[in-house]
């Protein structure tokens, strides 16, 4: 029996490490509802693990890091993926040096482009769905993710790390500009719309 | 402190008469009228006619059955929004008029929030709740955090009750639609896929609509549709409250609305706060539908928090955000 560790434990799913071969792995376990019934409970738990390991391949194929993924279990709602050594954003991102830090964000910044550029929109981006290891960004936890072409979708994407950004980083608020450099930088097509559209967005007052 | 409360955001006149008792609420009466379209929908002007003619007398009727007299009030409330203009406005009119003749304070208060605050002034041990807030027009998921009322999840075109009303309407139940869906999914046992529209946090429930209304004109059973409507709706509801509460890490969910009388909803989000380890709340019927009470209560919090409210400045708000309430009464 392999030993397994709950790391994490959210609304939707469990999050263990584990070992798989000779790997240490995470397992994301969706999990039962007893509220709904089977059939809706099977169809939403085939069809969001289906979803997640499919936008992860494909970010992974466009030069996004992610975690590799080992297996995956449609019936039993699990992927198993590569356990990342690395740190989140989340705990490095306020003791770096202002130089360090901007360079990051840019970092972070390029590569959600990179998914926007092909329609991939994360839907909660983060610090803490960001791992940095081996000088790179891994992007994590695509369970709200969707394909979607459409400015509103990446905008929104944009305003949640915003949102994040300010709630627990706010010292650093500056932060979020780095991020919008990167993103210039590697968005194909003009990223003042998007930009644009994040003023929307915080106009509305809408929260998340 | 006692307080008169007017609510006529919709369809419902309602006048309610509460008392401040050691922080929480006592409600002395709660009364009111519903308008029912003969066909068809809800027509703002009508709904409004309709509360003009009964308000006067419903006025009156709440001090009496509340044992108090006019003098006794110290404060008038009114929904100042969300809701229909005309409606809103015949509230408003009351709600000054009734100000300025016993002249005494008035405050106008944001719907969404009050149906909050009913939970929290009547139920014991609700003190921070998730609010799923069900209605014909509202679909709110709402939480308190920094300061304010924020709505974590919402639904993206129609509300919960207006579908169910719609689909009703479609296959020809009686308004409102959802007790007589509730009865008809009893004897309803096979389950047709319907779209299931969560995205993070909010909901969206058209395309679930023009589905159902699908297989009812190929001939499936309607008994069977009703259960499959409700439930895939209830749990995609369920669904973005137990979202809401892992994500602010609260462990009290409180139901609110119409459709919060449904007891299969009732039972699938107490079966989610079980599971969670959470409490779940849900106040009278009565204090769930719209009602004056509510709106009374309400009033009561902002005002002993400072909240002051001139008779020249008590303008209704049809598009009142329930996040651009500053929450003076709590910390």
């Amino acid at each position: 029996m392999i030993k397994e560790e709950v790391i994490y434990q959210g609304a939707e799913a469990k999050i263990c490490k584990s070992r798989y071969m000779d790997f240490d792995v995470v397992k994301k376990r969706r999990l039962n509802k007893s509220y709904r019934i089977n059939e809706i409970d099977n169809r939403l738990i085939f069809y969001r693990t289906k979803e997640e390991s499919k936008l992860m391949t494909e970010a992974r194929k466009h030069g996004v890091s992610v975690p590799i993924i080992f297996d995956v279990d449609t019936q039993k709602g699990i992927i198993t993926m590569e356990y990342l050594y690395g740190k989140r954003i989340k705990d490095i991102l306020n003791g770096l040096s202002e130089k360090e830090r901007s360079r990051i964000c840019k970092m972070i910044g390029e590569s959600i482009a990179k998914l926007h550029n092909n329609n991939i929109i994360h839907g909660d981006i983060t610090t803490s769905n960001m791992i940095l290891q081996d000088d790179r960004i891994h992007f994590i936890d695509f369970g709200l993710g969707e394909k979607n072409s459409e400015i509103e979708a990446k905008g929104v994407d944009l305003h949640v790390l915003m949102e994040a950004i300010e709630s627990t980083h706010s010292r650093y608020s500056d932060c979020f500009n780095y991020v919008l450099e990167g993103y210039k930088n590697k968005l194909d097509n003009d990223a003042n719309l998007v930009i644009r559209k994040i003023e929307d967005i915080v106009k509305r007052g809408r929260y998340r | 402190m006692l307080c008169l409360g007017i609510e006529g955001t919709a369809h419902t006149v309602g006048i309610g008469v509460v008392k401040e008792y050691n922080g929480k609420c006592k409600v002395l009466s709660n009364i009111l009228k519903i308008y029912r379209p003969e066909q068809g929908g809800i027509h703002p002007r009508e709904a409004a006619n309709h509360h003009t003619l009964y308000i006067a007398d419903l006025i009156k009727e709440s001090i009496e059955k509340a044992n108090v007299n006019f003098a006794d009030i110290d404060l008038i409330s009114f929904s100042k929004g969300p809701g229909l203009g005309p409606c809103l406005r015949t509230g408003a009119t009351a709600a000054r008029a009734l100000s300025l003749t016993l002249e005494k304070p008035i405050i106008g208060v944001n719907h969404c929030v009050a149906h909050l605050e009913i939970g929290r002034g009547t139920l014991d041990d609700c003190t921070d709740p998730v609010l799923l807030y069900t209605s014909g027009a509202n679909t709110q998921v709402i939480a308190f955090a920094e300061g304010k009322y924020r709505v974590f999840g919402e639904t993206l075109d129609i509300g919960i009750g207006n579908c169910l009303d719609k689909f009703g309407r479609s296959v020809g139940l009686d308004f409102p639609c959802g007790p007589a869906i509730e009865k008809l999914a009893i004897d309803g046992d096979k389950y047709f896929d319907l779209p299931y529209s969560i995205k993070g946090m909010d909901i969206a429930f058209s395309g679930l609509l023009t589905a159902a209304q699908q297989y009812y004109k190929s001939g499936k059973k309607l008994e069977d549709i009703c259960y499959s409507i409700q439930e895939t709706t209830f749990a995609a509801l369920t669904e973005v409250t137990e979202r809401a509460m892992a994500h602010t890490e609260k462990d009290e969910v409180l139901l609110g609305g119409g459709v919060a009388a449904n007891k299969k909803l009732r039972d699938m989000v107490s079966t989610m706060a079980d599971e969670r380890g959470a409490s779940f709340f849900v106040p009278t019927k009565d204090l769930c539908i719209d009602n004056g009470a509510m709106i009374a209560w309400l009033g009561v919090l902002m005002y002993n928090s400072g909240v002051r409210l001139k008779v020249e400045n008590s303008l209704i708000d049809q598009r009142f955000r329930t996040d651009m309430v500053d929450v003076t009464w709590r910390d």
